[in-house]
């Protein structure tokens, strides 16, 4: 079986600080790592193929030094990886990236064909999680997002049934394969490395395309040209108010804040239901 | 472009009922097609959805386009994408708002991608410019620390997808009526290539988060476990729901399904307590339109107090035993003044 996990190399974003006066992003001295949300996709990829055997690879649009998020996910066990980058990329939104993504799909199904293709739920810079199911559209097979769990695949009948996340359980899909599945970080957690992964890794080099290496590359789709959205302007947050203070030492305060809400008493009436 | 006109909100539904979101976003989208002067319409599907037109109505649409199929039972992205792209590439709207719901969200993606227009993800403020009929979708960037305003120029319609519990729905008004724009989906069972086998509900939770009225929520000023169950029994007292701050999740205090803020959930309940929490944007993003906010820290420049409604500076785990006391206290006595009343 032959199981592609989508990825991509991100700032680390928690740690990014804005500057209020300017509005503008402080990038200086912040780590590009792989996006969190797909070190889980990657690690459902290698179990799935603990599990049924194949190959795993790792696909990724970016910048020449993604190469080095690309030996991480071969620590985690990916078999191959590839990475598409060229200035023809660069700037692309949710739309521009997943047919950047979709030709190199092409590109690798003339090696050989791909089952499943596995996507982290969303990415911490973007956080859109629309590429993986415009990466399916585009190579018309099912998405199935939020999935939780890889229950069953059969490989002879051309089946997968997953658990999908809803808001207030779940469900059990079924689907042909091949398909694509974006996962929450729920699926699995990441396991430590074993050091064979990581000796393999270091020397690591990917397969990398430019966009000439692709076939029947429409340019005006890609990058900054192929992207409908643009972001007109970055602001702060707005200012909230504050409120009243409630002073005095613990009891008072107490006192205070029971009284104020029993001035409400619509507040209780399931309290009071109950009782 | 100019051909396309209107204002489309996804009215998804469940079980036959329509989600809070989509009421909301009639709300949000009413006020957009005011300023354009367009119509308002809800795009609805499912199986025997047809008698929810009244209310899509009565929350401030014009129309609704509607395709009802036992194929559109449950929702699975490839039926109801098919539906929905046939109206949108029949009737070409301008500007086409979902929510951001698991469901709203795999749906909006595969539709963009379909119409090759702009999706812009996760808005919580939605504006019109009204010479150039752009949608000014803004949204959190880079974990909730900046606005980052989103246009959509060259392509129609213009998408978004919009944050639960951050638009206002309008007073529905009983009676409404308009016009119902019904067709058939063109979907055969047989070409699907994806099957719901099962939908389980969470019967876990005792009461949902998100619906809840009085949300008692703790951080990591509670110092640990222990300080936490105080945040329990307030809860337990007042018949409320347990929050809780990313932080405390990540110690183990508390399951995920409690976090409250962007990566969390969102809630609006009638009062938020914020207990030992500093008030992180991240957090912030999460609570700050609950009714009514009392925050509890002993910090007095934590930013917590910049959203609350009453702020208590103080150490938690000293006025949380004295506050449960006196509510369990006053409660007691309500209930007693109130059973003397009925007798
Ligand atoms: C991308 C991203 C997403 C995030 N998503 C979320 C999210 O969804 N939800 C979320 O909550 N966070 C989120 N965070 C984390 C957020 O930035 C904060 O780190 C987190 O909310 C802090 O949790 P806290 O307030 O419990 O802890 P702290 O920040 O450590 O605050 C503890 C507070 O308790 C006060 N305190 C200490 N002792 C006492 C006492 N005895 N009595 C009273 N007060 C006391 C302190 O003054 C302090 O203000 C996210 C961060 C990032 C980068």
């Amino acid at each position: 079986m032959h199981i592609v996990v989508c990825v991509k190399q991100v700032p680390d974003t928690r740690i990014i600080k804005v500057n209020p006066k300017t509005n503008t992003l402080d990038r200086r001295g912040i780590p590009a790592i792989l996006n969190p949300f797909d070190s889980h996709a990657v690690e459902a990829g290698v179990r799935l193929k603990e599990k049924v055997g194949g190959t795993v690879s790792v696909l990724s649009m970016g910048p020449p030094n993604a190469v080095k998020m690309i030996r991480k996910c071969v620590e985690i066990g990916a078999d191959e990886g590839y990475l598409i980058s060229d200035r023809f990329f660069a700037g692309a939104d949710t739309l521009a990236t997943s047919y950047a993504l979709y030709k190199a799909f092409e590109k690798m199904l003339e090696e050989k064909p791909v089952d499943i293709i596995i996507c982290g739920k969303q990415t911490i810079d973007g956080d859109t999680g629309q590429v993986g199911p415009g990466i399916a559209r585009r190579l018309d097979i099912p998405p199935i997002t939020n999935v939780i769990e890889i229950k069953e695949v059969d490989e002879k009948a051309k089946k997968v049934v997953v658990k999908r996340k809803l808001e207030d359980g779940y469900e059990m899909i079924e689907s042909s394969l091949p398909c694509l599945l974006t996962v929450e970080k729920d699926i699995n957690p990441v396991s430590y490395s074993p050091l064979p992964n990581m000796i393999k890794a270091a020397r690591y080099e990917p397969t990398i395309w430019k966009v000439d290496d692709l076939n029947d590359v429409d340019k005006k789709q890609l990058g900054l040209k192929g992207s409908p959205t643009i972001v007109a302007k970055m602001f702060a947050p707005p200012k909230l108010e504050g409120g009243k203070k409630i002073e005095g030492n613990a009891e008072q305060q107490s006192k205070q804040i029971v009284s104020l809400l029993l001035e409400k008493p619509e507040l209780f009436e399931k309290k009071r239901g109950r009782a | 472009m100019e051909n396309n006109r209107g204002v489309w909100v996804y009215m998804e539904q469940k079980e036959g009922r329509i989600v809070n979101v989509s009421l909301e976003l009639l709300g949000a989208g009413r006020k957009l097609a005011d300023k354009l002067n367009v119509p308002l319409s809800g795009v609805l599907l499912g199986d025997k959805v047809k008698h929810l037109c009244p209310t899509i109505f009565e929350y401030g649409a014009d129309e609704v386009y509607v395709m009802d199929d036992p194929i559109l039972k449950n929702y699975r992205t490839e039926s109801f994408m098919k539906g929905v792209n046939h109206f949108a590439e029949k009737y070409h709207p301008e500007i086409f708002l979902f929510g951001a719901t698991p469901n709203g969200k795999d749906l909006a993606s595969a539709v963009a991608t379909d119409l090759c227009t702009g999706l812009t993800a996760d808005t919580t403020m939605l504006d019109v410019e009204v010479e150039t009929r752009l949608l000014e979708a803004s949204r959190p960037a880079f974990g909730g620390n900046i606005m980052a305003t989103i246009l959509c120029k060259k392509h129609r319609p213009q998408m978004a997808t919009v944050r639960p519990k951050v638009m206002k729905a309008l007073q529905p008004e009983m009676g409404s009526k308009g016009k119902i724009i019904e067709e058939p989906l063109d979907v055969e069972e047989e070409n699907l290539r994806t099957k719901v086998l099962e939908i389980v509900k969470d019967t876990k939770k005792k009461l949902k988060l998100d619906e809840a009225d009085i949300i008692v929520a703790g951080g990591k000023g509670l110092v640990d476990e222990k300080g936490f169950a105080l945040i329990h029994e307030l809860a337990e007292v007042l018949g409320g729901s347990v929050g809780a701050s990313r932080d405390v999740v990540e110690a183990g205090w508390i399951g995920h399904d409690h976090q409250i803020g962007q990566t969390g959930i969102t809630v609006t309940p009638k009062i938020y307590f914020a207990i030992g929490i500093s008030g992180a944007v991240q957090h912030v993003v999460g609570m700050k339109n609950s009714e009514l906010i009392i925050a509890i820290n002993k910090d007095a420049n934590a930013p917590i107090f910049d959203a609350s409604t009453y702020s208590v500076v103080g150490d938690a785990l000293e006025i949380l035993p004295i506050l449960i006391e006196e509510f369990k206290i006053a409660l007691k006595q309500e209930e007693e003044e109130g059973e003397v009343k009925h007798a």
